[in-house]
């Protein structure tokens, strides 16, 4: 088996967002970078299943060079290899990325199961999964909290969490998985992985070696804005102020 | 002039409501490019929830309905909001942001060349149609442009105020979809039982805490407050994480629901920034806490710094009586 995971890098989900003094991007200024949670789930779930069937996993990162340290830390954790498209974050929109992600996927060949995050941190589109799907012509399970693939790797069982409750749907192989949080705990990788790692390859391709001649976005940041700040109220003392002013200041009882 | 086409989300037969705050954008798209909307419906058996959308004030109410549409999946679906947008002749396809639009409406906009706007909070002023959405766990605000002939738009329903039934009897009219060969099969659904209303059309929301202790003690604690208020119940995803007597699709957040009833109670939540994302534009906040420099204050109308476990059993008994 192979199975591509599409890695990405986001500022520090829990850092304080800031965005530059004229407004139009965030302020990258000694932000520190990480892995996309949801991508150390799509990456560990990979790896689970090549523990299981015999499968190559693949790291594919679509990101300048200053990306290579967060592929590190994927490789660190148990990827073979990894590829990274060189694209600038500012020259993407989610539709790009899955065209890119699609392009790699046809280059590669013989891939069985292309998993990526549910969605990134950063942009929060929870998009390109679906997008690569299509563009591929291949079954879709997104928002995936428990994934098993049968022994021929013919077909995915995967429960979705969805409103209302769980969904299990069966794919067949090649297809598209998106990880939800709960997948999986993504593992901690060990100092001996980590030296490993830096000898692994990185293969960098650019968008010609791809075959992507359509750059064009469709998708275009006008302007970025820090969203009003809700005021913070009062505190009560008791129960009894909470009651009374909920009945007559706020008017909701 | 263009057209916009609304899908309508439904469940067992039932309209959801978001599908009314879709139409409210579609109105206000309108609004700037002229023409009007139209409704879509694609499901097995979904006669009922097409003609309770004729009020609406839709050019047509365009229907697919087949045994192949009866469950929910992504590539015939796909098929059948494409035959519907082309009879249609749409520029802009709408539907809600619930996992269902999540997963549907990207796989759609690559099929018809679309943009794709995830998650859509509103529109920007001026004569353009430019689309707002929030990035970064609601700390940032886009302001983004569709640069493509079709658009397609996710929309976040608790930013929407639900359309008005108009009168009028919007004609249905059937579109033939061919749902193609699928590479995928439903198996099972594990839903959720609750007699509680949904979180995302609730007006009042509870939510509990990791300080809630467990599982167990979450719903004792929780149930009765809950049901002093007619309110629906949430979680963190501490909490959905931790216990697993609590459902996963009880999380309020970046990564679950995102909610604006008129009164969200807090109780035990800390407010780490991915569970403000989904609960910070309710009307009124109400947080209990004991620690009081959670950072949840720095969102509520009103605090109250006191241990949970006290305090409930006395807000519940005061609250029902306060009701009447
Ligand atoms: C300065 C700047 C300007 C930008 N301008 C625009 C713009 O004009 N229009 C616009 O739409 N976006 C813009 N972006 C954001 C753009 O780069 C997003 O990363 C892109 O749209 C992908 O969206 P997402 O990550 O939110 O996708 P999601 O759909 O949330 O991501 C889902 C999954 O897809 C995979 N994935 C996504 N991106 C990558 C990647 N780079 N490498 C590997 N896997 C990946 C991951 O597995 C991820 O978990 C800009 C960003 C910056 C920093
Ligand atoms: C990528 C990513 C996505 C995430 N998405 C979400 C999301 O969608 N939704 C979400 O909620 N979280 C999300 N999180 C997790 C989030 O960061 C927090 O960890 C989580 O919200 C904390 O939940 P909590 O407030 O229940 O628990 P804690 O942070 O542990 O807080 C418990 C609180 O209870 C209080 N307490 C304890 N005992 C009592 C008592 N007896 N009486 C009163 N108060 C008491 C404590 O003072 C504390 O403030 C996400 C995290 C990541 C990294």
């Amino acid at each position: 088996m192979k199975v591509l995971v599409a890695f990405k890098r986001v500022i520090d989900p829990d850092a304080r967002i800031k965005l530059t003094a004229d407004g139009s991007a965030v302020n990258t200024e000694s932000v520190e970078y990480k892995a996309n949670p949801f991508c150390e789930n799509a990456l560990e779930a990979a790896l689970q299943i090549a523990e299981e069937h015999d499968a190559e996993v693949v790291i594919v990162t679509i990101g300048g060079d200053d990306t290579d340290q967060t592929i590190r830390a994927g490789l660190a954790m148990g990827a073979a290899r990894a590829i990274r498209v060189e694209v600038e974050d500012q020259d993407l929109d989610s539709d790009l990325a899955a065209r890119i992600l699609a392009a790699v996927y046809k280059e590669e060949g013989d891939v069985d199961l292309f998993i990526l995050g549910k969605q990134a941190v950063d942009g929060d589109n929870n998009q390109v999964g679906q997008l690569l799907a299509e563009y591929l012509g291949l079954p879709q399970a997104c928002f995936a909290s428990a994934i098993t693939i049968d022994e021929d790797a013919s077909e995915a069982v995967v429960t979705r969490e969805v409103d209302g409750g769980l969904e299990t749907i069966a794919i067949t192989l090649p297809g598209v998985i998106t990880a939800d949080l709960r997948l999986n705990t993504p593992r901690y990788a060990k100092l001996p992985d980590i030296m490993k790692a830096r000898r692994k390859t990185i293969a960098v391709m650019d968008l010609d070696d791809l075959g992507v001649d359509d750059t064009a976005l469709k998708i275009e940041v006008v302007r970025l804005e820090e969203p009003p700040k809700r005021q913070a109220g009062a505190l009560v003392e008791s129960v009894d102020e909470l009651v009374a002013k909920l009945k007559n200041e706020a008017r909701v009882l | 002039m263009s057209n916009i086409l609304v899908i309508a989300e439904h469940h067992a037969g039932a309209l959801k409501k978001g599908t009314l705050a879709a139409i409210t954008l579609a109105k206000q798209i309108a609004a700037k490019v002229g023409g009007g909307f139209d409704l879509g419906v694609v499901g097995g058996g979904v006669a009922g929830v097409a003609a309770e959308l004729q009020g609406y004030g839709a050019g047509s109410v365009f229907v697919v309905d087949g045994p192949a549409f009866a469950d929910y999946l992504a590539q015939p679906y796909t098929k059948a909001v494409v035959a519907l947008a082309d009879k249609a002749g749409a520029s802009y396809v709408i539907s809600t942001a619930g996992t269902t639009g999540k997963d549907l409406l990207p796989r759609v906009a690559a099929a018809l060349g679309a943009g794709m706007v995830a998650d859509c909070v509103g529109l920007a002023e001026g004569d353009e149609v430019l689309f707002q959405r929030p990035m970064y766990a609601g700390n940032v605000m886009a302001t983004v442009r569709s640069k493509t002939a079709k658009t397609v738009v996710s929309v976040r329903t608790s930013d929407f105020d639900v359309a008005a039934a108009t009168g009028g009897q919007s004609p249905i009219v059937s579109v033939a979809a061919d749902g193609g060969e699928v590479a995928a099969r439903f198996v099972s659904f594990d839903a959720t039982e609750s007699e509680r209303p949904e979180l995302t059309e609730a007006d009042v929301i509870v939510t509990g805490g990791r300080g809630l202790k467990d599982g167990p003690t979450f719903w004792n604690m929780m149930n009765p407050l809950a049901d002093a208020l007619g309110a629906a119940i949430g979680a963190t995803r501490a909490v959905v994480d931790s216990w697993e007597e609590v459902p996963n699709d009880m999380q309020i957040g970046q990564t679950g629901k995102v909610v604006a009833p008129k009164l969200y109670i807090a109780v035990a939540v800390s407010g780490a920034i991915q569970h403000l994302a989904g609960m910070k534009n309710s009307k009124t906040i109400v947080a209990i806490n004991k620690d009081a420099d959670a950072p949840i204050f720095q969102v509520a109308d009103y605090g109250l710094v006191a241990d949970a476990f006290k305090t409930l059993p006395e807000l519940t008994e005061k609250l029902k009586a306060a009701r009447g």
